[in-house]
């Protein structure tokens, strides 16, 4: 370019980023339905599990500390993989993501937002489902340092992955009218086959096998490391807890969700060619 | 980059979707500071055109420059001076009119005042609205409002009056003057002839991929050298109708056949409509 350019936009790329944060937060606050669902649908579940099952698992363990994981998994692949699957080819829809590409934004910047709000809503969901669990249903929270590490490494590879996927997810709807029911069935599966619904060792070892190929079935494994005893890691699968499979898979989910996202992104919809 | 290197600069562009050719060959020319206005029916190339002077889309042949650059490899500097009005309005259903324009203005590196911007396209009572509450013609304002925040060099106008009452559109007429004697370069596409006339400095007719004429609104529109249509009845009772650019010439030539008075006789102008249909209708 020439003389002319001008200096680049004065704000860093951090406070862009974390401006961009705060309008997906902003918008997604002042969604009324997005918020009751999204906070209290995990603890929903958990009661409704809890209240079925209100016996022990085993060893003097009851079941909402199994179900936990799963309520816990589901809840970040809610915030992280349905909401955006479904949000963001709303947005193409109607347009946004055209407008935006034609503002000098960096293009990362978007999915920026869209990552911060993720966590932040994830944040405060899982900390609801952890309170209403705590308070009601007798929940022993993690008892040690390692068991807190763990959670923290496990939830943010989780939601990281479902994250991405659900950003690279979201160029499979054609329109916004059709992506819940695109993403919903692929949600609804993953749960079922990864033991968010039923004890996963119960379930036939054909769909212990495919639900492996998934993120979701190791984030539930690895948050059962975390509220578990350590005598359950014998009654696993693998005969132990894996915590380095677990990072290994999300962390390739992580990869896979990325290169999809650079790949297949678009900011335009079909008839916009 | 001296002012008088034009603002855009087309030639051979091309561009075709399949067997579908939806701009056939263009070359057209932006001066700095101008008001360019590009009319054609709908299909006819028009938005294709556009969006790829907007670095939407990418073109199959020919070469394009805007403020010098290829908008094929649009960066951020160039995009920063360049303001798009889209055809279709991309809302944020839950943020206030005030919200928004703030935060796109924090995307450029010298951005108008947003308080004033909102003011300037109308919208000063709505500064604390939803913007979802607007109605069709407020939700167009807020794209302008966000199309000039940067302060544009270049600004691309995706038929921005639809949908606007007699008084709205007269309004939006004086923003895009103030703007274009600000030293504003306006590329517009619009349906609606009478605005073209009323803004544009010059004007380009485009139908089936092809410009077909480039002139100011009145050589294009002007009556008195488009072809006027002389029609009369014969001596058996007929109407007969003739096309001429010398009406006076046809005139007086059957006056002689007669030897006096012609029945009937009616001399009409083309206006601007007439031409363009004209013009699109011929293709």
């Amino acid at each position: 370019m020439t003389a002319l350019t001008q200096t680049p936009a004065t704000a860093g790329p951090l406070a862009l980023g974390l401006r961009q944060g705060g309008l997906e937060i902003k918008q997604f606050s002042r969604s009324r339905e997005a918020v009751v669902f999204t906070m209290a649908f995990p603890a929903i579940m958990i009661v409704i599990f809890a209240s079925i099952f209100d016996g022990e698992i085993g060893g003097g363990v009851n079941f909402t500390q199994y179900f936990i994981t799963g309520m816990i998994a589901t809840g970040l692949l809610s915030v992280g993989f349905q909401s955006l699957a479904i949000q963001i080819p709303a947005e193409r829809d109607r347009g946004v993501l055209k407008r935006l590409r034609g503002t000098p934004m960096p293009q990362w910047v978007y999915f920026a937002g869209k990552v911060i709000m993720v966590f932040v809503v994830g944040l405060v969901e899982t900390a609801v489902l952890l309170a209403v669990s705590t308070l009601f249903f007798g929940l022993e929270l993690p008892g040690s340092g390692a068991r807190w590490l763990t959670f923290l490494w496990v939830g943010v590879l989780g939601i990281s992955a479902c994250t991405l996927c659900g950003i690279a997810f979201s160029s499979v709807a054609r329109t916004a009218r059709s992506a819940p029911a695109v993403v919903t069935p692929v949600a609804l599966i993953l749960q079922f086959i990864s033991g968010v619904f039923f004890v996963f060792t119960n379930l036939p070892t054909w769909m212990q096998q495919v639900a492996a190929i998934f993120p979701l079935k190791w984030m539930c494994q690895g948050l059962r490391s975390v509220f578990l005893p350590d005598s359950f890691a014998a009654q696993e699968p693998g005969g132990s807890w894996e915590l380095g499979k677990v990072a290994l898979v999300l962390g390739a989910w992580c990869v896979i969700g990325l290169i999809l996202c650079i790949t297949t992104f678009r900011w335009t919809t079909k008839r916009d060619g | 980059m001296t002012q008088e290197e034009p603002a855009i600069a087309v030639s051979g562009l091309r561009k075709a979707y399949g067997d579908n050719v939806a701009v056939a060959g263009v070359d057209l020319e932006v001066r700095r500071g101008e008001v360019f206005a590009l009319l054609g029916p709908n299909g006819a190339g028009k938005t294709t055109t556009v969006e790829i002077l907007e670095g939407y889309r990418h073109r199959d042949g020919g070469s394009v420059s805007v403020l010098g650059a290829d908008p094929q490899h649009a960066d951020k500097a160039w995009r920063s001076r360049v303001g798009i009005v889209l055809q279709g309005t991309g809302e944020f259903d839950d943020l206030t009119v005030s919200e928004v324009v703030r935060h796109f203005a924090g995307f450029y590196p010298n951005p108008d005042d947003p308080a004033t911007v909102i003011r300037r396209v109308g919208l000063g009572d709505k500064e604390r609205a939803r913007t979802h509450t607007l109605s069709g013609g407020q939700k167009r304002r807020l794209d302008v409002a966000l199309g000039i925040i940067g302060r544009p060099e270049l600004l691309f106008l995706d038929e921005p009056t639809t949908g606007f009452d007699p008084e709205a559109r007269r309004e939006f007429w004086d923003l895009i003057r103030d703007l274009s004697a600000a030293g504003t370069t306006i590329v517009l596409t619009t349906h609606y002839l009478e605005e073209a006339e009323a803004l544009a400095d010059r004007l380009a007719v485009i139908a089936g991929g092809s410009l077909i004429a480039v002139s100011t609104p009145q050589a294009l529109g002007d009556r008195q050298s488009a072809p006027a249509t002389v029609s009369w009845r014969t001596a058996d009772g007929t109407v007969e109708r003739k096309e001429t650019s010398t009406p006076t010439a046809l005139i007086a030539e059957i006056a002689t056949g007669f030897g006096g008075e012609v029945p009937g006789l009616t001399v009409t102008r083309p206006t601007l409509e007439d031409v363009y249909l004209t013009m699109i209708g011929h293709r």
